[in-house]
């Protein structure tokens, strides 16, 4: 295989990884730019989106198809329920004090996986790809799936691009983001809009993670990897930068062997921690440049 | 504070260092190591609450001091079986070292930053221990040779392997923790650090260098945390790279909030009723992070003040 046939490859491969990071980081974005909470619990919304893709993929188990597309709509669905009940019995009455929520999604990070390792176990649990077939390119085959994956996130990314820009809901929602009081002043009713968002941003998550696993198997420590990379596209990004998030998320998923070619993968890790740690110092309104609000 | 306040609250922390003597001589065995331990990891927990519930600051990395304490007293010990005194004094010196280092940084940051760069750096160290597992043997962990568990200080043989000793070991350097604290909280400086708590711009506006105050706070948690962690190192013969994950810095949270943040006990209260309840509940279930997440959820939405803090508020109102 030449060099270009390699790069494309190469390409292909981070645009997967991409699509699923974009996906993730862009719902926590949403929920710290819109309700400045940091939910650190949102690495186990992606691990149980995971396991329930797992879960419902193998009770419709003859009809792969089948069993994916209604992974693919109920477990997003599942996952944005236990986060919008998360949201109204504990982070409203919190009112949304930084420090107490951080606390509080520290207590949902660990009961999560604690009641997944429970229920599902703490073996890996794979899911079989819905169809299998390779799209021929010129220089190698290349698995029809992880196209897919790429075209629904792009097709996702648009979507909620268009709700934020175009729909009453979105507006609302940036409305809050700007100005929770002069939103709430004008008849916007805050409260709703915060519970919505952390159910989209939970449901991001765990629709990323029905896409993966077919990928990757579900496990009940994805989470935390999810978390550690998501973090990484919000804060490079900007903290409360949706569209930085997303800029951030494909350039780290494009490039995401770069680092573990040069380093060990315990090296690169913590090089990007402190990476992240010092972006936040020094350069707190991100690396594009986009001013903070 | 009244003279009368003081010389309560001065003869409170003595009464409950004295009850804590009188215990080794009625508890059993087992107990009795419980107890130690639970002594060893206040120090930590007292110290992490001068940042937290004094300052107002919440850490989520206070383990890498932890551990950067109990690495430095233990793997000098286990390679090169250096004095049990001097492992100490490293342990102390490299924690206060590095939290000066750590504070100057992240103190620049306020607020959610400051929350998620405590935790990067934290994760850094973490995953460092296991990048030189060749040295420290990550997970595993090192297991201290008892050949080396005695020291001689001040003419007197220090035997590590006997209960009582590091029970009362452990007591003194509890007891050293709380007198700083006590002296540090009742200070000047102690009341700027509740200023800046309540509000830090108006302190600023004062007069007051609040990033000063800040970083000493920083430091003495960063050191008694440090301090704590050499002792664990010394007294049960083991270091590992658990005492650095993530986990190590909630639970000094949660320890901290359910005993009641800005209490000077309230830390070593919290440690031991949760040290109790894993090892109570550990007996039917191994899902003890299950009730570390419910805890700290019911603690932050309906009993935020901790068990000291909500006595003070209703009953006790000098305790400091």
């Amino acid at each position: 295989m030449d060099f270009g046939a390699f790069f494309f490859l190469a390409t292909l491969e981070g645009l997967v990884q991409a699509a699923v990071l974009s996906l993730t980081a862009l719902g926590l974005s949403l929920v710290f730019g819109v309700m400045r909470v940091v939910n650190v619990a949102h690495g186990q919304f992606f691990m149980l989106g995971a396991f329930l893709a797992w879960w419902i993929t193998n009770m419709i188990a003859n009809q792969p198809v089948l069993g994916f597309l209604a992974a693919l709509l109920i477990a997003p669905l599942l996952v944005g329920g236990i986060a919008f009940l998360g949201e109204r019995l504990v982070l409203k009455p919190l009112n949304y004090g930084p420090q107490s929520t951080i606390v509080a999604t520290i207590g949902f990070l660990y009961i999560i996986q604690e009641v997944a390792l429970i229920l599902f176990g703490p073996d890996p649990r794979p899911v079989e790809p819905p169809f299998q077939f390779d799209v021929e390119f010129p220089w190698f085959g290349y698995s029809g799936y992880k196209l897919f994956v790429i075209c629904t996130a792009a097709l996702l990314l648009c979507a909620t691009w268009f709700v934020m820009r175009s729909m009453r809901i979105g507006l609302a929602m940036r409305a809050t983001q700007f100005d929770s009081e002069t939103a709430q002043n004008f008849g916007i009713p805050v409260g709703r809009v915060y519970a919505q968002v952390f159910a989209i941003g939970a449901m991001l998550a765990a629709v990323a993670a029905v896409l993966i696993v077919p990928i990757q198997q579900a496990h009940y420590l994805m989470g935390l990897d999810a978390l550690l990379l998501s973090f990484i596209a919000v804060i490079v990004g900007g903290l409360g930068s949706i569209q930085g998030t997303v800029v951030a998320a494909i350039l780290i998923g494009l490039s995401g062997g770069i680092l573990s070619v040069f380093f060990s993968p315990t090296l690169a890790k913590i090089v990007a921690t402190l990476f992240v740690a010092l972006v936040l110092v020094f350069k707190p309104e991100g690396l594009f440049g986009g001013k903070a609000r | 504070m009244t003279a009368a306040s003081t010389r309560k609250s001065i003869f409170l922390h003595l009464a409950v260092v004295a009850v804590l003597f009188g215990l080794q001589f009625v508890v059993p065995d087992y107990d009795k190591l419980t107890i130690t331990r639970i002594m060893v990891i206040a120090v930590y927990a007292i110290g992490y609450n001068v940042l937290f519930g004094y300052t107002g600051l919440l850490s989520l990395g206070h383990a890498m001091f932890f551990a950067v304490g109990l690495y430095a007293a233990g793997l000098p010990v286990y390679y090169f079986g250096l004095d049990l005194p001097l492992a100490f004094a490293l342990g102390i010196g490299a924690s206060l070292i590095l939290s000066l280092l750590i504070g100057v940084i992240a103190l620049r940051t306020s607020g959610v930053s400051f929350m998620i760069v405590t935790l990067m750096f934290a994760q850094a160290g973490y995953l460092l221990t296991f990048h030189l597992t060749e040295y420290t043997q990550g997970d595993a962990g090192l297991n201290l040779p008892a050949s080396i568990r005695s020291f001689g200080f001040a003419g007197i043989t220090f035997d590590l392997t006997k209960p009582d000793v590091r029970y009362n070991l452990a007591l003194c350097i509890l007891a050293l923790a709380i007198l700083i604290v006590f002296a540090v909280v009742r200070s000047r400086s102690g009341r700027i650090l509740v200023a800046i708590r309540e509000n830090e711009e108006r302190t600023r506006m004062l007069g007051y260098n609040s990033f000063a105050h800040k970083l000493k706070a920083f430091v003495i948690a960063g050191g008694l945390s440090g301090t704590s962690g050499a002792t664990f190192a010394i007294l049960f013969a083991y270091v590992g790279a658990s005492f650095a994950s993530i986990q190590n810095s909630i639970e000094v949270l949660l320890f901290t909030l359910l005993g009641g943040a800005g209490t000077i006990l309230g830390p070593l209260l919290g440690t031991a009723a949760m040290v109790y309840l894993v090892d109570k509940t550990s007996e039917f279930t191994t899902a003890h992070l299950l009730i570390v997440g419910l805890a700290l959820i019911v603690l932050v939405a309906w009993f935020p003040k901790g068990i000291l803090g909500s006595v003070r508020e209703r009953w006790v109102k000098w305790i400091p």
